[in-house]
């Protein structure tokens, strides 16, 4: 452990001085001190002085600290806003203002509905900048978006559509990575066919004749896409995760969760009955020493050993832009007989030299991996997730999962869209152009991270993610930062405390192979206006030296 | 000084002994006072701390078995060769073809016919040419279309509420809906029948949940007593703990309706908010179909919130909640399938924006409905050594076996038989084994049923084992009459042979 430990900090110190950044490591370091001290010999090594560590000089991930001024700032900023909240509460009560009919009235007998700080929050905090939120768009969300404009006669209680104003904004808040969400071509051809040879409903979940042909065929196509034996899919994402992780570990089981999983992974494992226990984001320390207390000392009090541990991780973790470290997990995994879960929602398609996600992005066997989920809602434009893993597990969901036996399957026309993107990327159509969108939001995704570093924003994650996080700190920049950048013809989301932590509020760039250079270098333009009109550029860190050079575009 | 202390002296010479003593016996005594204080404080005994040793921990690595991942399930398991062998091609419509074989649909919940109709595909492929098939993002972040606004505010309309909220999911609908509001420590009252979705909400709420028997008032009325003695003992606690009533409009376990009216009362009654799941009544009860509020003849603003999928009788995808403002509003930052899921694909919402408008423009599709129904209903009735369970007017019915007791001509070895011969764990299933082959053999005989699915292990109540039968308003008389033979004659086969 300790070799370990200092060869990190080694790595870490030789990237610091190599690219400057300072990759997760003021805490890191600190966590290596103490795994030291809980195991001293190091006798757990023995298996791991084969594993190739290679990957580790490929893997370049940044999380700048929050400059202590932007901090102090932002805790102001909330105060005042919270403050004025109160102010106006008082006038409210002493009836100095109009009651907004929205509020939930007093009903003599009944306990109010709402907590009092939730629905402070969402009439003093949240509906301040509820107009940056869900933007209504009134076309396809592809490399360009048409925003419906809508405006507001009560400070943001409520919403009127002017469908006669139509904004047209280049788009870089849809999680479109592959650009596959589009109104014409190949995608949208076998969508309308299917339509009409189909209709858009099934009626019946797989248990109760709800399978198609189709289905079939898509199940097939995404295990042969994944390389496992068997695939499930499921019509929504959020569900996969939620209706189906309650089918493979129960009571007396333990599940470690990454700190940051999305709210599906966290629904589905307080759905298991497990017990759930969570580890450091992306933290290999974390993790182990989770996993070793958890098979040395068993359950608490008892002391009896669990009957199984799932290690619950994500492949691109979307408000970050992270990519998980699976070689290492993989690595843990085997060495202390966990279970390993792994959601690709944001990563498949979007990662890896054959768009296959992470396990392709560090060209690791997907068998490894004891079950693959991911969704179609981003790389491939449709909705849905899948699971795909042995035949065994397959097997086991069809039988036994909430979703095969409750709800409907999924809609032809949705199934489609999934079969001919799929198709495009591994080729199979006979064309380039699969491998053509992989290599551009590649390059794309490269190229604007490192303009953004270039001119001194605080950008978090790795290299390679397609998810941009640009850091705001200020409730009150997250507002103007999106007004401005709508304004001059650039859609992006922000997103803010609860969502984040309080000093962590964010602007959030989604890269798409859709976008073309002139496209990104004109988001770089609105960017660096807004950037220097509300001061962005916070970073003290060197520039990095990766770049885009070494991806080869495909014409 | 002195009226304090009376002998004097003595506390002088001692003041002076202090003084006058050596340091050490100073510290000697102090070190006394330290130890006399630890012992009256420790505990008694110390706990074992056991320390492992890195050579023991290892070990213990080593040793630790977990249980495989999930269980074998055999190639030949009954539900997966089910699931193989009856794979639809094409649309699952009126009649379909299942395995090259033209059938008669009663499996699909296509009550409406919202499957056959021309008019929904062209608005659904008029949407795909403007909005291509994904929304590509959650509803916050750029995944709100037009269509789904206007979606919300034709349900909204439709259901004379202030308020509807689209969710990308039926079963999701309801299950983030109920923890949205109920939290740890509010106490939920929910009739035992009701559908997994909602039990997934209530175990998400981690609120108190107390089931009350399917339908039944008087035990409701029973429980909510419970619950006043209880708040009465600890006011402070009941000023803050909220209650809900979560039903069902139109069971689709059982297929009958919750007695809606005097559910009513005892909202008021003992201030409970009031949550209707109305998957299977929405579109279907009621003279325009508005679910069972309308079919009681009772105002939406009586009921605190309704939630239903657009998957049955809209023929659509995912679901809404729909009440008053301030209520259904919560949704949009705490309900998690609402936040944390991609929106519905939009085309999927344009097609039920024309499904809803074929619900209001034909006057009588639910009378149609209602008498088709009924129909159905007296007909099954007529099946010996059958129940059909439900409500009459609900295009849902579950056809089990009769109680043996109940009726002598049903071969009470046969199921036995059949019960025997699977594995005890399936022993239910062994049943539905039974009711498969009737399945299997209307089948043949061109009429596709399925039976009603339920994981054994993890329904709150489990119904007895059911064929489910759905109506579908487009059938004819003449299919109606030949379904119904065919069912009777399957019956009569299965359970008649051996």
């Amino acid at each position: 452990m300790r070799f370990r430990g200092q060869c990190d900090y080694k790595m870490v110190a030789l990237m610091n001085g190599k690219n400057g950044s300072v990759p997760l490591n003021g805490k890191m370091n600190g966590m290596h001190n103490k795994t030291n001290g809980f195991s001293k010999n190091g006798s757990v090594h023995k298996s791991h002085t084969t594993i190739d560590e290679g990957w580790k000089k490929d893997y370049w991930e940044s999380f700048e600290e929050t400059p202590l001024l932007a901090a102090i700032f932002t805790y102001i900023c909330y105060g005042l806003v919270v403050l004025i909240g109160h102010i106006r509460d008082f006038m409210n009560n002493m009836g100095l203002l109009k009651v907004n009919t929205s509020l939930e009235p007093r009903i003599p007998g009944f306990v109010p509905l709402f907590s009092t700080w939730e629905s402070f929050y969402t009439r003093h905090v949240f509906r301040r900048v509820s107009d940056v939120l869900c933007k209504p768009v009134g076309g396809v969300p592809a490399a360009r978006m048409d925003l419906v404009y809508r405006e507001t006669h009560d400070y943001g209680w409520t919403y009127e559509l002017n469908k006669d104003r139509i904004d047209t904004v280049l788009n870089m808040g849809s999680y479109n990575y592959l650009g596959f969400s589009e109104n014409k071509g190949p995608c949208k051809d076998n969508a309308a066919r299917v339509t009409k040879d189909y209709g858009i409903s099934t009626f019946g979940s797989r248990q109760e004749l709800g399978i198609l042909d189709i289905h079939k065929q898509l199940d097939d196509l995404v295990a042969e896409f994944l390389g496992v034996e068997a695939a499930i899919t499921v019509p929504m994402g959020f569900a996969t995760n939620s209706m189906n992780m309650p089918c493979l570990v129960s009571k007396g089981c333990l599940i470690l969760s990454d700190e940051l999983n999305h709210a599906s992974l966290v629904l589905g494992s307080r759905l298991t009955g497990a017990t759930i226990k969570t580890f450091k984001h992306n933290n290999m320390q974390s993790l182990e020493k989770r996993l070793r207390d958890a098979v040395i000392h068993g359950k608490p009090r008892t002391h009896r050993p669990w009957k199984k541990i799932l290690i619950v991780v994500e492949g691109v973790y979307s408000m970050e832009g992270s990519i998980v470290k699976l070689p290492e997990i993989i690595r843990l995994k085997k060495l202390y007989k966990a279970y390993l879960y792994l959601d690709e929602a944001h990563s498949i398609g979007a990662m890896g030299p054959r768009g296959r996600g992470v396990v392709d992005y560090f060209g690791l066997d997907p068998k490894e991996i004891d079950i693959m989920m991911g969704t179609f809602t981003k790389s491939f434009g449709s909705a849905g997730g899948y699971i795909g893993g042995s035949k065994r597990l397959i097997n086991h969901l069809r039988v036994n999962s909430h979703v095969s036996v409750y709800a409907p399957t999924m809609p032809p026309p949705i199934a489609q869209q999934v079969i001919t993107s799929m198709t495009i990327i591994m080729g199979k159509d006979g064309t380039n152009e699969g491998k053509k969108r992989i290599q551009q939001l590649k390059w794309n995704c490269r190229y604007f991270r490192r303009n953004l570093h270039e001119r001194g924003y605080i950008i978090y994650g790795n290299k390679d993610s397609p998810v941009v996080p640009l850091l705001l700190f200020m409730p009150t920049k997250l507002a103007a930062f999106s007004r401005e950048c709508v304004r001059r013809g650039l859609g992006v989301v922000v997103v803010g405390f609860p969502a984040t932590p309080i000093t962590k509020t964010r602007a959030r760039f989604c890269l798409s192979a859709a976008h073309t250079k002139a496209d990104i270098d004109e988001a770089l333009k609105i960017i660096e206006e807004v950037g220097d009109l509300i001061r962005l550029r916070y970073s003290k860190m060197p520039v990095p030296s990766f770049s885009e050079k070494d991806i080869e575009l495909v014409e | 000084m002195m009226a304090i202390i009376p002998a004097t002296w003595d506390m002088y010479d001692m003041l002076q002994a202090v003084i006058q003593a050596p340091t050490y016996h100073l510290i000697f005594e102090a070190l006394l006072i330290i130890l006399i204080v630890k012992l009256v404080f420790s505990k008694a005994y110390a706990p074992d701390k056991t320390i492992l040793t890195e050579k023991e921990k290892d070990e213990l690595i080593e040793e630790w078995k977990p249980e495989p991942l999930v269980p074998d399930t055999p190639d030949d398991h009954p539900l997966l060769r089910s699931m193989e062998n009856n794979i639809i091609t094409g649309r699952p419509d009126k009649i379909m073809t299942i395995n090259g074989k033209s059938v008669i649909n009663m499996a699909s919940m296509n009550f409406l016919g919202m499957l056959g109709d021309e008019s929904i595909e062209v608005a659904a492929q008029k949407a795909l040419s403007k909005y291509g098939v994904g929304s590509c993002g959650p509803r916050g972040f750029y995944g709100t279309m037009d269509v789904h606004l206007e979606l919300e505010d034709r349900l909204a309309k439709f259901m004379q509420a202030e308020e509807a909220i689209l969710y990308s999911y039926g079963f999701a609908t309801i299950a983030s809906a109920i923890p949205a509001y109920s939290k740890r420590g509010d106490v939920i009252f929910v009739d035992e029948g009701v559908c997994f979705a909602i039990q997934k909400g209530l175990v998400a709420s981690r609120s108190v949940i107390k089931y009350f028997k399917h339908n039944d008032m008087a035990d409701l009325e029973r429980l909510c007593l419970e619950q006043q003695k209880e708040d009465k003992k600890l006011p402070k606690k009941a000023k803050v703990t909220r209650r809900f009533l979560v039903v069902e409009g139109l069971y689709a376990k059982h297929g009958d309706i919750c007695p809606l009216p005097k559910l009513v009362e005892l909202k008021w009654k003992y201030k409970l908010r009031i949550f209707i799941e109305e998957s299977f009544s929405f579109g279907v009860l009621g003279d325009n179909g508005r679910g069972v509020t309308e079919h009681f003849n009772i105002k939406l603003d009586e009921v605190d919130l309704v939630a239903a999928c657009l998957e049955n009788a809209v023929g659509g995808a995912g679901g809404f909640c729909c009440g008053k403002k301030y209520i259904v509003d919560h949704q949009r930052l705490s309900g998690l399938g609402y936040c944390f899921s991609a929106s519905l694909p939009p085309m999927l919402a344009s097609g039920a924006i024309q499904s809803l408008n074929i619900i209001e423009n034909d006057q009588s599709l639910f009378s149609r409905l209602h008498q088709k129904s009924e129909k159905i209903h007296k007909e099954l009735s007529k099946i010996e050594g059958m129940r059909v369970m439900g409500d009459k007017v609900a295009p849902i019915k579950h056809l089990s076996l009769a109680e043996p007791s109940d009726d002598r001509s049903l071969d009470n070895r046969t199921i036995e038989k059949i019960t025997q011969e699977a594995s005890q764990a399936f022993g239910a299933l062994a049943i539905l084994i039974l009711l498969w082959e009737c399945l299997n053999f209307a089948m043949e005989r061109g009429l596709a049923l399925t039976p009603a699915r339920y994981l054994e292990h993890e329904e709150h109540q489990l119904p007895p084992p059911s064929i489910r039968i759905a109506v579908n308003v487009k059938l004819t008389e003449d299919e109606i009459a030949k379904c119904m033979d065919i069912i009777a004659d399957s019956c009569h086969a299965v359970l008649g042979k051996s």
